[in-house]
């Protein structure tokens, strides 16, 4: 049985695609992947991402326990500031990509992807069972919550008609408590598109009528309701990581291309000391963007070639709809991963030309 | 969606317009319609040989990759050389300006085996 969010029938109404997706109902698109990807680059693209799962972390020892469980340094965080962060197993393998939200020192909210909620929370209950963190307490409040998506040039301006919040105020990853068309909301200066925009957290109760009120005063500047298709294309242009692609129990954070969050330098954390070992004998991989030089479509599996020689495999692509060319990324050979190094990509047993390129694919 | 009587059909979601030895081939609305944007066309050569029931070409959309399959076998005489270019087209225009080979029949008793356009709307409401 799929799991449906509380706007199922509202996207069913607006004609949406559904598809299955990590356990959920969910809009793959409702007029074309194509159209909803240029929207949200151009104007504005209202997402329902209720599936992504919450959980609450409080308690007197909440930061040396996030500091064990994360690779990120949360130490770093002030009260209402975000920060993007991973669970790694000891081996150094990823269990998941997460925002991290800090309300106090003793009051955090991880979000986390759909697919993963039950096993993160699993996770994070045995690593407090395991640890010694006296008063810290979790709650799965995934259920609790729903969760919109309001990404685009525009975004800032159609929001602001339904809240009274500063929102220029917020400052990129950080967030507010408000209000937004009567109902309160964690405001939050975030998203997965690599454009301007905000992700609300509010009451499931009230997501049809956010959903409704936010198309409705966005209409004039061209918002609509966008779906996972364009999600993936958006955040492939930006060369960000999806879990089960470019990070995996199979997968470190250092190859998967967020060694920019690894803090190696914090105390201790879990998978720290396999990191640090993969750091100091070179990754086996690294992830890279590769594009098209010749006609053809890079898709998730497909091996990449140096010559004769296999030096890779494709974790994501798609046809990029702003170049209008293929682009992927991928897990190359390190002595493969400069920035101009010709590749071929292995499509339907045909060698197709391909290069290392500079990320992310577009410029912001 | 539209099912031009005029047309022959298959369950692979092809379309074929029969002109004496000559079919021409596509894709069909509904089948346009369920893979969403297309980005990619992949054809083969005039002069190649497609047989019956095998693949002949590739439809990328953004999110899938779907083989088109010969309704009949023969000859390749002719390909669209404007799809490569405009793959879109086959999402505007199905059935006229997104037709993608024509095919030199060589065994006419295949072309029996084909759908009608009640039948093959019967069988697209199936799938549903």
């Amino acid at each position: 049985m799929l799991k449906k969010t509380p706007l199922n029938d509202a996207h069913r109404k607006l004609g949406a695609r559904m598809v299955e997706f990590g356990g959920w109902d969910m809009p793959v698109q409702y007029r074309g992947v194509i159209e909803e990807h240029l929207a949200v680059r151009n104007a504005a693209g209202l997402f329902d991402v209720s599936h992504m799962g919450e959980i609450e972390v409080r308690g007197p020892g909440a930061l040396a326990y996030i500091q064990e469980l994360t690779i990120n340094d949360a130490a770093r965080l002030v009260n209402g500031q975000v920060q993007y962060s991973a669970f790694c197993y000891p081996h150094g393998g990823v269990v998941d990509d997460v925002t991290l939200y800090r309300f106090d020192a003793e009051h955090y909210l991880f979000c986390v992807n759909a697919a993963n909620a039950d096993k993160d929370f699993a996770w994070m209950e045995q690593v407090l069972a395991e640890g010694d963190f006296p008063g810290v307490t979790l709650r799965n409040l995934s259920n609790d919550f729903a969760q919109l998506a309001l990404q685009g040039p525009a975004a800032e301006a159609i929001l602001a008609r339904l809240t009274a919040t500063d929102l220029a105020a917020i400052r990129y990853y950080h967030f507010a408590e408000g209000v937004v068309d009567g109902v309160p909301a964690i405001i939050s200066r975030t998203g997965y598109t690599g454009e301007a925009g905000f992700e609300l957290y509010f009451a499931p109760a009230a997501a049809e009528q956010l959903w409704n009120a936010l198309l409705e005063v966005g209409r004039e500047d061209g918002l609509v309701p966008i779906g996972l298709g364009a999600r993936d294309t958006l955040r492939l242009e930006m060369k960000y990581a999806l879990y089960g692609h470019e990070l995996s129990p199979e997968i470190s954070p250092l190859e998967g291309g967020i060694g920019w969050i690894t803090k190696l330098d914090k105390p201790s954390f879990i998978g720290a000391a396999a990191l640090r070992r993969q750091q100091e004998t070179g990754v086996p991989r690294r992830l890279v963007g590769v594009q098209m030089t010749e006609a053809g479509v890079p898709r998730a599996d497909y091996p990449l070639f140096a010559g004769a020689e296999q030096v890779g495999v494709v974790t994501s692509g798609t046809m990029s709809p702003v170049l209008r060319v293929g682009i992927a990324l991928a897990l190359v050979r390190p002595d493969c991963a400069a920035i101009g190094t010709r590749l071929s990509v292995g499509i339907r047993n045909r060698q197709v030309g391909a290069e290392v390129v500079k990320t992310p694919f577009i410029q912001k | 969606m539209e099912f031009p009587e005029e047309l022959k059909y298959t369950e692979e979601h092809e379309w074929v317009l029969i002109e004496e030895e000559l079919v021409t081939v596509g894709i069909t609305d509904f089948a346009q319609d369920a893979l969403g944007d297309v980005v990619f066309v992949e054809l083969p050569e005039v002069g190649t040989m497609v047989e019956v029931g095998k693949p002949f070409g590739v439809v990328e959309s953004v999110k899938a990759v779907s083989d088109v399959y010969a309704p009949v076998s023969g000859e390749v005489v002719e390909v669209n050389e404007e799809l490569p270019d405009a793959p879109e087209v086959i999402n505007t225009s199905p059935y006229e300006d997104g037709w993608m080979i024509k095919i030199r029949l060589s065994d006419p008793a295949q072309l029996d085996d084909l759908l009608d356009a009640d039948a093959y709307q019967e069988f697209v409401a199936e799938q549903d």
